[in-house]
């Protein structure tokens, strides 16, 4: 049990847990990015600030991420599409997921991998409103070699995605306000 | 003295729907000195059995049960307790809180949103698919209230949507024997709560998809499927006039499957069994489970709460409850001396809430009240 290293410092994160029964005010996250228009369909959005146990918090570095269009959208393919960033969120979500539920296990792993893909109807955003915007389906496939039987693995994944933010922002309704300042 | 604030068998009398029988066998339906002595020990009992059984059994050990008197108020008092009721004052030194976890059905907030024009049911005011608006039915929630509703309304000719949640997947029969017999030979339900190690989670457990039939039927989700329920992923949001469902149906079925699993590999071992056991097929994802319903359409004209229960303690005048409204106890044993509980989810052991799994809790808890007298 306490051989496996996975990197994941599972006790933090318990002892989190308990630290935060007592004081739930001090769960409360607010997670934030700021945009700023390029040019054509091209953005840039910085991160690095965030509010956390009560008082603002930042990253060591600011990350930054542009996003645009591929050439077959008639864009400069800058970068990303935005929608390609849902799945960069997916992926990494329910891989940290494994690697700490694996941790707790006491499961080691010696590799994680998926590849993430997202069917996509292009007509919604087209504007034919019979057809969604967004993702009609989404389909994730690990391929983990691990210290663990087929069926650990198996419940590995399914614990990962039942603790995991993105998954559930995902399958979940979330309330969403945009408004102009 | 055991107050009662109704008949003896009270919420078995008011509270169950017509058609429920009891999730355990007849010969596994016990209390001390007292069992099941019919033709049927394979059977479960209907509610009518139930009440008898129960009533018999207050008889016969002369249980000094007071009948309609409701309790309104428990605090402290002196070293010990008042308890006012509707029929006067009480003092004890020592009182067992035993009112049970399933007072109120469970019913989401987002419910509020559902439009007037749905007839809305708990399992309380739920009597049988006769009472209800001709139509389609939404059931909310899979757990053993929800699968045994959904099932039984959709034999009445109605269409049904089941939104599912996470679940626990059960067999009736596995090797030929009750699914609960190997939970009580396995030992599995005897698993005391200071072994077991995320108790939190462990009282929170829905209750299993199990029916009590004569025939014994398993009535999981793939048997629902295959009478024509749709099943849906856990409702999310009513948002709009419409019913917003996860689109995580997979992996609840996924959890469950490997949780199932899990469970017949401790009986195999237990049993000492190489051969491989019964293999029980994968819960069937629908190709495209919905997302939505327009709940104004007037494709389901009724919903049914399948979501769960809570205890009441609008009347325990005693800071004993945590954060979340939960009774706060180690094993029965409440911080405040003198004061107990009974009958709540894995109280000291997982067959706690089933009836011959109070047996065992109450010796424990009663010899640590004996003692706790004795030391005064």
């Amino acid at each position: 049990m306490t051989t496996a290293d996975n990197g994941v410092n599972v006790q933090a994160l318990l002892d989190a847990r308990e630290a935060l029964k007592n004081a739930p005010e001090a769960a409360q996250f607010t997670w934030r990015a700021t945009s700023k228009w390029q040019k054509g369909v091209h953005s840039t959005t910085t991160v690095q600030n965030f509010f956390g146990l009560g008082q603002e918090q930042s990253h060591k570095t600011e990350t930054v991420l542009d996003a645009d269009h591929p050439e077959v959208f008639a864009a400069e393919d800058n970068a990303i599409t935005p929608i390609e960033y849902l799945l960069v969120g997916l992926a990494s979500c329910l891989t940290a997921g494994v690697a700490s539920v694996a941790q707790n296990r006491g499961i080691q792993l010696r590799s994680v991998e998926s590849v993430v893909e997202g069917n996509h109807d292009i007509r919604g955003i087209l504007g034919d409103t019979d057809v969604r915007n967004g993702y009609n389906d989404i389909k994730v496939t690990f391929t983990i070699d691990a210290d663990a039987s087929k069926q650990e693995i198996e419940a590995l994944v399914a614990q990962s995605q039942k603790r995991s933010a993105v998954f559930d922002a995902l399958t979940n309704p979330t309330n969403v306000s945009v408004e102009v300042a | 003295m055991v107050l009662e604030r109704g008949e003896v068998a009270n919420s078995w009398r008011r509270e169950r729907w017509e058609s429920l029988r009891l999730l355990t066998p007849n010969w596994q339906t016990r209390l001390p000195g007292h069992h099941y002595e019919g033709p049927d020990p394979d059977g479960y009992m209907t509610m009518g059995e139930v009440i008898k059984f129960i009533d018999h059994f207050a008889a016969v050990c002369r249980a000094p049960v007071r009948t309609s008197v409701a309790v309104t108020s428990l605090r402290r008092a002196d070293d010990g307790y008042l308890v006012a009721t509707n029929d006067g004052d009480i003092r004890c030194r020592t009182a067992i809180i035993a009112s049970g976890a399933c007072n109120l059905p469970a019913v989401p907030a987002l419910a509020e949103a559902v439009p007037s024009a749905l007839t809305q049911f708990t399992p309380f005011g739920y009597q049988g698919p006769a009472h209800l608006p001709d139509g389609g039915v939404l059931v909310v929630g899979a757990s053993a209230t929800g699968v045994q509703l959904a099932a039984e309304i959709r034999r009445s000719g109605r269409p049904v949507i089941l939104s599912v949640g996470e679940h626990v997947r059960l067999p009736r029969t596995y090797r030929g024997r009750d699914v609960l017999w190997w939970m009580d030979s396995s030992g599995v339900w005897d698993q005391r709560h200071d072994e077991i190690d995320d108790l939190a989670r462990a009282r929170r457990l829905p209750s299993p998809q199990l029916v009590g039939t004569p025939e014994r039927t398993t009535l999981d989700l793939n048997a629902l499927s295959a009478m024509g329920i749709e099943l849906t992923g856990r409702l999310a949001a009513v948002r709009d006039g419409r019913a917003l469902f996860s689109g995580g149906l997979r992996n609840v079925f996924a959890l469950a499957d490997l949780k199932l699993q899990r469970l017949l590999d401790t009986f195999d071992a237990w049993a000492g069994s190489a051969e491989a056991g019964e293999g029980f097929e994968p819960t069937l994802v629908p190709a495209s489970p919905r997302l939505q319903l327009d709940l104004r359409s007037g494709e389901v004209r009724t919903i049914v709460w399948a979501t769960g229960f809570r205890p009441d303690y609008r009347w325990l005048d005693l800071p004993v409850l945590d954060a979340k409204g939960h009774l706060q106890h180690d094993g029965g044993v409440v911080a405040t001396p003198g004061l107990y509980a009974l009958g709540l989810p894995v109280l000291r052991r997982r067959k706690s809430t089933f009836i011959h799994g109070i047996s065992d809790d109450a010796r424990d808890v009663i010899e640590h009240l004996a003692q706790t007298l004795a030391a005064r």
